[in-house]
């Protein structure tokens, strides 16, 4: 039997029956959509997780205070004060794989200005920072060696707390604002970064290190050292360095009792994509099953068609078919079934994935590897679920089949 | 050599024939039922020439079913020999048993055995799909076909469904006749037909015989239309208790 014919017969059996061939197709449809559609959602979820945290800067270390302890009592994370900008200064000089130091004291403070007020964040920060935390200034300028050197009382806002101040895209440069009473001249905005929650950049007002340990805190602490690495995979040398350089500077020996910590960035991806892989492990299971379901539709109907149709077969075979025909026929019809629908399916889930991240605010990101699986495993349910009753019918002896009632 | 015993055999009937279309030796069926072995068909040897028209006739349980599968080659005997058209088909396997039905053998059923939802040529064109001949070429032998079988031309693109139960085995035959089969086997054509629309049926049967000359096997239970052949082989018990000429 020649292979045009053999699919003109396939089409003409499967038209003949197009409410059952539609209800099949449905299914497969159902299963490839969510597919496409769950790991769209769980992919686009690891990126914007990936890149909030890529925002922070790449390829950074972070020093924390640790723990005080007086006589053998703890008093919680964060609260030593032993971590000063000296230490920040003796990293940047004696390691060499650290690229950028950028120590950071931050408080949160009552802030006014012109009538409004707003409770932020303040972080006083070196001219270094930008270039570790990947800041970058919209308008005016940043904080200048010259302004840490002469503790000006300058300010540089971060968008959201500008449209707080002042309001949305007002020109905020030049203008003044009040932290804990103190006047602080506005130079410059920073960038918008996006994200929101903790720490989100946008909502911070930057300014100098010395003039916030001096007039803010009044402590020469820091709580924070951003160190950048060479390089991605300096990393955990770096780590190791930094440890002990401030282990000697603090004068601790036993490395459990350290006065502070260090949170490598590389961890915090990895255990953030880590939890998005199982999400996406977990909506890809899910529409899994559903793509099984339409599998075993797909069966179920075959089945149901080798039953109905075998009058036929046995007519088929007395003409002449040989099992090959036969069974070659059964398993193309479900090939095709299962072929439209991934086709179709993949649309679906496409349409599926653009909805939810249009009226879901979330980011969602198909993947050439989830339409090619998704590909793959329709054709896959076809040939497995097809070649049950595809054997079936071709194995039916044509003089019992041909009086089948 | 099966030639010339043919010709002998033949010439024992008092008929100079050409050549042997069916010749069966000692053919026996038996089938393993949970009780126990049951013989259908004991040691069963006849010969058909070309262009007869036989009626295999017998009462239900006869056997004569078996023996049309066997004949049909849908089935193949226990032991015993069976030649159609000069080959043996006694011990084939399924695949080419379904060559054998699809060169040599023309059905006509009972129950008609259309497909449903389909045009009378496509019905009809459906055995040359399987034994590949261009499509091209298809149309015109089911035309052909249909004609020889005397449905009129109106009817060529109705669906089976529509068609009265005489047109329907007339396309039955026409669908067993496009092949050029070297026989046609017709298992009870007009058991779902009335008596007047099985008369014609038979007629057209006959006349296919009689004009084109195709060897035509009739399997009945019914002596009216075993009458209509030329000679009746009457089976009982699986054996042959009658083979009379008219």
């Amino acid at each position: 039997m020649k292979i045009r014919d053999l699919f003109e017969e396939i089409f003409l059996a499967l038209l003949g029956n197009k409410a059952r061939s539609g209800l099949t197709i449905l299914g497969i449809v159902i299963g490839i959509g969510s597919v496409i559609a769950m790991i769209s959602i769980g992919q686009g979820a690891q990126g914007s997780i990936q890149s909030n945290i890529e925002s922070i800067g790449s390829n950074l270390i972070q020093v924390m205070p640790g723990t005080q302890r007086s006589s053998g009592v703890s008093a919680g994370w964060g609260s030593s004060q032993t971590l000063t900008a000296e230490d920040a200064d003796a990293i940047g000089a004696e390691i060499f794989l650290a690229n950028a130091v950028a120590p950071e004291i931050s408080g949160r403070y009552q802030i006014t200005a012109k009538g409004t007020n707003t409770n932020t964040s303040v972080v006083g920060i070196t001219a270094s920072y930008p270039g570790v935390r990947n800041v970058e200034i919209e308008q005016g300028s940043f904080i200048s060696e010259q302004n840490i050197k002469n503790m000006s009382k300058v300010a540089v806002l971060g968008p959201s707390a500008r449209d707080d101040l002042f309001g949305e895209e007002v020109d905020a440069v030049g203008q003044t604002i009040r932290i804990k009473g103190m006047e602080f001249k506005v130079i410059g905005v920073t960038k918008s970064k996006g994200g929101s929650g903790f720490g989100s950049q946008d909502d911070m007002i930057f300014v100098p290190l010395s003039s916030a340990q001096k007039f803010l805190v009044g402590k020469n602490y820091v709580s924070t050292i951003s160190i950048q690495a060479k390089d991605a995979k300096s990393m955990t040398t770096l780590q190791e360095e930094v440890t002990a350089l401030l282990l000697a500077r603090h004068n601790i020996s036993d490395p459990n009792s350290a006065d502070f910590r260090i949170m490598n960035q590389a961890d915090v991806v990895a255990s953030a994509s880590s939890i998005t892989n199982t999400l996406t492990l977990l909506l890809g299971s899910i529409a899994g099953i559903s793509l099984i379901v339409g599998g075993i539709g797909i069966m179920n109907m075959m089945l149901t068609n080798v039953t109905e149709r075998t009058r036929e077969i046995g007519l088929r075979k007395a003409i002449g078919a040989k099992r090959k025909d036969v069974s070659l026929q059964f398993l193309l019809e479900a090939m095709v079934l299962t072929l439209v629908g991934g086709v179709v399916g993949i649309f679906f889930g496409w349409l599926a994935s653009l909805g939810v991240e249009k009226f879901g605010g979330i980011t969602t990101a198909i993947s050439p590897t989830s339409v090619f699986l998704a590909c793959g495993v329709s054709a896959a349910i076809g040939i497995i679920f097809g070649y049950y009753p595809a054997r079936r019918a071709a194995k039916l002896n044509p003089i019992q089949a041909l009086r089948y009632e | 050599m099966i030639w010339e015993e043919g010709r002998r055999r033949w010439e024992e009937g008092n008929r100079v024939l050409t050549r042997v279309m069916i010749e069966c030796k000692k053919i026996t069926k038996t089938y393993l039922t949970g009780t126990g072995a049951v013989t259908v068909l004991k040691d069963l040897s006849f010969a058909i020439a070309d262009g007869e028209f036989v009626a295999i006739m017998g009462p239900s349980g006869s056997g004569k079913s078996t023996l049309m599968n066997i004949l049909g080659a849908l089935d193949i005997p226990t032991s015993g020999e069976y030649f159609l058209d000069k080959k043996s088909v006694a011990a084939l396997s399924d695949d080419e048993l379904a060559d054998i039905r699809k060169n040599k053998i023309g059905f006509v059923f009972q129950s008609f055995n259309l497909l449903p939802r389909s045009t009378v040529l496509r019905n009809v064109m459906l055995p040359l799909v399987y034994a590949g001949v261009p499509k091209e070429e298809r149309e015109s032998r089911a035309r052909e076909s249909l004609s020889n079988a005397g449905l009129d031309e109106e009817h060529f693109y109705h669906l089976t469904n529509q068609l009265s139960g005489g047109q329907m085995q007339r396309v039955a035959i026409a669908r067993a006749l496009v092949n050029n089969p070297s026989l046609i086997l017709a298992d009870e054509p007009t058991g779902n037909l009335d008596t007047k629309t099985g008369e014609v049926v038979l007629g057209t049967l006959e006349e296919l015989n009689k004009k084109n000359n195709h060897t035509i096997i009739l399997i009945t239970h019914e002596r009216g239309v075993a009458e209509h052949a030329d000679r009746i082989i009457q089976i009982r018990d699986g054996i042959i208790v009658s083979d009379e000429r008219k």
